[in-house]
Parts: structure tokens; sequence; C-alpha cells
């Protein structure tokens, strides 16, 4: 491949996945060395959504987990937007996740107390968005996600499963980042609201996100995903 | 308009004769950013906290400030002047007893008036206001504006020892377990006050604390000591959640679930 050329095809990639390997070691439990990744490449344009597959363990929490630098990578390269989550410095990840790399996890994990409506504006707040115009646009997607309005002042650490996931995708939608991380964003959803989940998702490769996720429901995958990866390719042979 | 780092410490050690409080300590703080520090009881946490704030004389290393116009510029070896002007201008303490960092016989109002009256604010009515404003910012009752802390709750003495301590818009908060001894209720709020605040005042922070709760939802980045000595940094969620050190990974790994 010519310089030139290949300065073209980094241009159209927003993740960059390469080499990349992975051992926890739990010092506690006799040093045990527990090889997880191995190999992995994975490259992913703007605009494009990317579905991880594989079996329960298979590796794909973990490899979502270390492109959101929430995982230490031990091998290879993990470019986002140009940055080098494998190699960047704490700050350097911050100021990633807050303007460029979004994440919808499984679980929501707040400040108890805090209403809803502030729970989902404090990624625009974290970028400097006045604060009328983030509770707005966080009403906004909250009242699209049907999370009933009486609910907007109460803090989500009481609702149910279906409504927490709401509330997560409320937070990892109300900015739009470049690149965005999907855990299982349709499961606990009635088929209305997967049908909004489905949609923002559209929108948002419609606007050039580059998107990973994780989707155990086929039908969702089968509509949004452009492309399948199986993490089993990455993951290492274990000892027997 | 960001040029650099706002505090800088370079091998910080303190030793309590052949014991060590801490030792060989380096990190940098950016403006903005949140560092927990935890450790178990006795690992050095305080004393690597009380040698940073100037309110305890560290055997070795330096502790750098922004002074703005003066560049870095170590407070260690700063005239002792000098170093009370900016412990309550640029600085602030936020003690885990806020007996500690209060005065107890003084109203609340006067508590947080006083330090503006210390930076040179005159004006009497002036000074009432921003007191009643900001003892409304910790959600304190204008109406308790004229009673003693005595008479407050430990939650609400928490929180008016923090509107104390940033009445005068300081860039860097050193916390010693602010959210000790009080209800699980009011640690939530506090901990949503204080990120509030350093999101609004763009404040710099170092909290020490033993609480990985606490430091998960307040913390951009943590230390982990042991012995006074660093064992591991990194990302809050990263060290919680991948934790590297033997030592990190019982922390984690001891912590009850509720």
């Amino acid at each position: 491949m010519t310089a030139a050329r290949h300065g073209q095809e980094r241009e159209k990639i927003m993740i960059q996945i390469d080499n990349v390997g992975k051992e926890f070691v739990l010092h506690n439990q006799g040093g045990a060395v527990i090889p997880v990744m191995a190999g992995a490449h994975l490259t992913v344009a703007p605009g494009e959504c990317v579905a991880l597959v594989g079996a329960s363990g298979a590796g794909k929490s973990t490899l979502m987990r270390m492109i959101y630098g929430n995982y230490l990578c031990d091998t290879g390269a993990i470019r986002v937007g140009g940055v080098d989550v494998a190699q960047a410095s704490p700050r350097e990840i911050i100021a990633l996740r807050r303007a460029v790399l979004g994440y919808v996890s499984q679980f929501l994990r707040v400040v108890p107390r805090v209403p809803t409506v502030d729970v989902v504006a404090e990624p625009l707040l974290a970028l400097g968005v006045a604060a009328d115009t983030a509770r707005a646009r966080a009403c906004a997607l909250l009242a699209r996600l049907n999370v009933p309005e009486r609910l907007w002042s109460l803090s989500p650490t009481t609702f149910s499963g279906g409504e927490q996931q709401r509330v997560n995708i409320a937070r990892g939608f109300v900015h739009p980042y470049p690149a965005l991380l999907l855990d299982e964003p349709t499961a606990s959803l009635d088929a209305a609201n997967r049908e909004v989940v489905l949609g923002l998702i559209e929108e948002a490769k419609a606007r050039g996100a580059a998107i990973v996720g994780i989707f155990h429901d086929e039908g969702a995958r089968t509509r949004v995903a452009d492309r399948e990866v199986d993490v089993r390719a990455f993951t290492p042979a274990r000892a027997a | 308009m960001i040029a650099g780092p706002l505090f800088r410490v370079e091998g910080l050690t303190k030793r309590y004769g052949a014991r060590i409080g801490c030792a060989d300590v380096s990190f940098d703080l950016w403006p903005g950013e949140v560092m927990g520090i935890v450790g178990e009881s006795g690992s050095g946490k305080t004393t690597l906290l009380n040698c940073m704030a100037g309110q305890l004389a560290p055997d070795a290393g330096r502790v750098l400030f922004d002074m703005r116009d003066r560049g870095m510029v170590d407070t260690v070896t700063m005239s002792e002047p000098d170093r009370r002007r900016l412990a309550r201008t640029d600085w602030a303490f936020v003690h885990q007893h806020a007996c500690d960092g209060l005065r107890m016989g003084v109203s609340a109002g006067g508590n947080v008036g006083e330090r503006l009256m210390a930076v040179g604010a005159r004006h009497y009515g002036d000074i009432r206001a921003a007191a009643i404003d900001w003892l409304d910012r910790v959600e304190i009752a204008a109406d308790r504006v004229d009673d003693r802390p005595r008479a407050f709750s430990g939650g609400m003495q928490q929180r008016l020892q923090i509107a104390r301590n940033l009445v005068t818009g300081p860039r860097l908060v050193f916390m010693d377990e602010p959210t000790g001894g009080l209800d699980v209720s009011v640690q939530a709020r506090l901990l949503d006050l204080l990120r509030g605040l350093v999101r609004e005042m763009g404040l710099s922070a170092i909290v020490v604390t033993h609480d990985l709760a606490v430091v998960r939802l307040l913390a951009d980045r943590l230390m982990v000591m042991k012995d006074g000595r660093v064992v591991e940094t990194g990302l809050t969620d990263q060290v919680l959640d991948d934790p590297q050190h033997g030592y990190t990974q019982l922390l984690v790994s001891s912590v009850l679930q509720v």
C-alpha cells in the first residue's frame, strides 16, 4: 500500500484496533494468569456500526471496555479519533470521553439523589453547554424515550430496569459523540422503546458516528449493524 | 489558555523517625482535575495531604503551584506569610471534622464572611449578601445565617465548611475524608454538591478517602497508597475495574456490596 493511499484509508477510520492483547493477573489468588484477548484487530469508519458477536465470555464486553480505556491493554494500539487509548494519559482519556467517545453500558452508575434530568444533562454540562440548553435537550430525549415526565425530577436509582436503561441511553445520545460504544442498548426494552433506540442509532450513523455495539437482539443487530466481528477469533487458546 | 499543570509534586517524602510517613510521591494535577488518594488507615495518605497543603513540613521533595504571573513556585521553600496568603486565597482545605475547619463560636454567616474580609472585603452589606448566597449554594436556609455551627447537624456543618472554603474562589481544594462520618444519604447530597462546584468553578481538587464509592463518583484520577508509597495510579474507573497491583486488587475486592 502506498503512503498516500494509506493516509486516505486512515482518514476514513474513526476507531482502529491493532493487535490488542490482554490478560488478567490475580495477585491474591496465587498469581493466576488469565489470558482474555490476543491479536484483536478491528476498524470502524464514521457512519458505520460494527456488531461484536460471540458466546458469553468470549470477550465482547472486555474489548469494549478496552476501547473505552476502562481496561488496560497489555499489547497493541487502540486509536479513537487520533488518540491511542492504550498509551494515553488519564487526562487525554478524560478529554476523549467528554467530547468524542460515548458509552452506553448495561449499568447506570450515578450519584444517588440526583434528579434524572440532571443525570442526562451532565455530559453536556461537562462540555460547557449552558444549563438551560442542556436541561432542555435532556428533557426532549427523555420524552422521546417515553420516560414519564413525573420521573424526571426523581433520582433514577429507584427506577425499573427498563427505565434505568433508557436513562443510560439518553446520557449516551444527549451529546452527538463521533464514536459510540453500545453494550446491549435494546436489552430490557419493550417494542416501542426498542424502536426509539434503533431510530437513535440510525440517526447517529447518519450524522457520521462510528459505532461498536453488542446486540443479543438479533433483529436489532441485523437492522443497524453493517458488519459483524466474531470476537472468538481474538480469544487466546486456553491451556487445558 | 491552559498552559500547564496547576500543581506539581516531586519526590515528596516525610519520615517520622525511622518510620515512613510518605515516600517519593510525584504527580501533576491539571486545572479542573479531581484526584483521589485511597489506601487503608496508616497508608500515609493524610500525611501526604498535609505535606502538600503546607500543614506539615516534608523532609524532601517539592510542591509546586502555578502562581499565575510568577509561574510554578515551590510552596515548601516559600516564606511563611506567602504560604499563609496562598492558603486563604488560591488554596482551600476541607477537614474531615467540620469543627477543625470552622470557628464554632462564630455564626454561620460570620464563618463565611470572615474569609472574604481576610482577602480585603470591607463592605458589610456585600459580605453578608455573599455569605447568604453561599449558604444557599450549599443548601443552608438564609434564616440560619446568624446561628452558630454548633446548632447544625453534621451534614450541615460539613456544607458550611465547604462554603467557608470556596467563597474566596480558590483554584485548588484539599479534602480529607470530606464525607467521612456522615449518613449515606447526606454523603450523596454532599457528593452531588461537590461535583457541581468543581464543574462550575473549574476547581482542581485532591481528595483523600478510604471510601472507594466516593472516589468513583468524585475523582477523575486515582492514586493508591500502601505503606507510604504510591503503588498504582490511573483513571479512576480503570484502577477500580482493572486494578494491576495486588494491594489494589485486595482493596477493590474487599468492598462490601449492598
